[in-house]
């Protein structure tokens, strides 16, 4: 079975966007709560965080392989080179840049409300999803930041997925493999839809945060 | 709103507060009653919002002691409400601003909205309701403010320098918002520099100089003979502005 370009593209976009919904669903919530809250090593969490942000793609594959192969603690569950393994594997890599992107707006949006909220009654958690919700436009950049790292990463999907063409190709995949094949043509335009894919997307949230600013202030 | 008991009067004891290695606020014993409107008097940089904030709850005396009548907590905390000087608002409408107060108040949902309009209309917004209340004027929001404690019913309603980013129609508004507030029975404790609003507004002066209460009088009483060297020479203006 061999991948159409169509295909190929839509797979890159639904593994990303998977990932970087699952991340935002998770490091939302995470990096409010870091943000709000206040606890021993909480200095040494944000610090952490904040490096994670600059994980390897290649270890974060590395690490899911061994977690899905045949004998590792999920191999039962015959993920690995599949979508659902690139997806889990971008995930990974997408959570700490969401979550510490969010921890430091909650964190700066928190100084300002902070007195407001408390004196309503608002406390930890409540107070910390009210504050995701009311900056929920700036944070916008916190999550297309995960987004741009999800579609431009290479090492942790071909690692996970095994570069399966028809099953597990994605543009930077193929851009990998059609370059060492010498197809520089191939690799080069499907290098100028990534781009372009990102830049798109990049401004329709754009736009859509600046509608919503002139909205709501 | 069941009245339970009061929770007045308010009593500090010997209340000390530093922050950064500076005593900021320097032994004020005071009792706080029903009844009169509270104004606490001072220059910029006295004492006077952190002095509310520690009544307030939203800081905690380096010693000394703040206590409420009554033990539930609950209830204490549900019994007053606090304007600041620079309102913060959600990005979402000027009435759901005050539902959401509303709801972390624990009033039950069928009777929010009503309560929130009746606000609303209280301090001459119900026409902007719907409308996202960070584009409202700040004298506005400042009324929005206003609405969201009215809402909740207080028994005490803290105000820290209301006024003091508005312009004189605006504080003109603010100042018949409080008055109706003052009427109404909320036991109104509020913080200013303007000796104008003190009088046009307050009931007693608690006058703080340097984190201490100098001297406390009836506004009459306060503006016609001040007692301390402090209070002559800040009424006469030639208080420095530390």
């Amino acid at each position: 079975m061999v991948s159409t370009l169509g295909e190929i593209v839509a797979l890159s976009l639904a593994v990303s966007l998977s990932a970087v919904l699952l991340a935002a669903l998770l490091g939302l919530p995470l990096g409010a709560a870091i943000a709000v809250g206040r606890f021993p090593g909480r200095r040494a969490l944000i610090v952490l965080l904040n490096a994670l942000m600059g994980l390897p793609p290649v270890v974060v594959g590395l690490l899911v392989y061994l977690l899905l192969s045949r004998a590792g603690p999920l191999g039962e569950l015959g993920l690995l080179f599949t979508p659902p393994a690139m997806v889990i594997a971008q995930t990974i890599l997408v959570l700490p840049i969401i979550a510490a992107l969010c921890r430091q707006s909650v964190e700066d949006a928190w100084v300002e409300y902070e007195e407001q909220l408390r004196s309503l009654g608002a406390h930890g958690l409540s107070a910390a999803l009210t504050l995701v919700w009311d900056i929920r436009f700036s944070l916008v950049t916190a999550v297309l930041a995960g987004l741009g790292r999800a579609l431009a990463e290479v090492g942790a999907v071909i690692i996970v997925g095994g570069n399966i063409d028809g099953v597990t190709r994605v543009m930077t995949t193929t851009i990998a493999l059609e370059t060492s094949k010498g197809d520089l043509p191939l690799a080069l335009s499907l290098g100028f839809i990534l781009i372009a894919l990102v830049i798109a997307l990049n401004a329709a949230a754009h736009l859509i945060k600046e509608a919503a600013q002139r909205r709501y202030g | 709103m069941a009245v339970t008991g009061s929770i007045l009067p308010l009593s500090l004891r010997d209340v000390r507060f530093a922050a950064g290695g500076r005593e900021l606020i320097g032994g004020v014993s005071a009792t706080i009653g029903a009844g009169p409107a509270t104004v606490i008097l001072g220059a910029n940089g006295a004492g006077k919002s952190v002095l509310m904030r520690l009544m307030h709850g939203l800081l905690r005396p380096s010693s000394g002691e703040i206590a409420w009548h009554g033990q539930d907590v609950e209830r204490v905390r549900r019994g007053q409400a606090m304007v600041f000087q620079r309102p913060v608002m959600l990005r979402r409408s000027a009435l759901a601003n005050i539902l959401y107060a509303l709801e972390l108040a624990g009033v039950p949902a069928a009777g929010r909205v009503q309560q929130a309009m009746d606000a609303l209309r209280e301090v001459g917004l119900a026409e902007v309701a719907h409308r996202p209340a960070r584009v409202l004027s700040g004298g506005e929001q400042q009324r929005l403010a206003l609405a969201r404690a009215w809402a909740l019913h207080p028994e005490v309603l803290f105000l820290d320098e209301p006024t003091a980013n508005l312009d004189p129609g605006a504080t003109r508004e603010i100042e018949n918002v409080i008055k109706a507030f003052d009427a109404s029975g909320t036991k109104i404790v509020m913080s200013t520099h303007n000796l104008g609003q003190a009088r046009r507004l307050g009931d007693e002066v608690l006058f703080i100089h340097q984190g201490r209460l100098v001297e406390r009088a009836s506004v009459d009483t306060f503006f016609r003979q001040p007692t301390s060297a402090e209070a002559v020479a800040f009424i006469k203006g030639e208080l420095p502005w530390t």
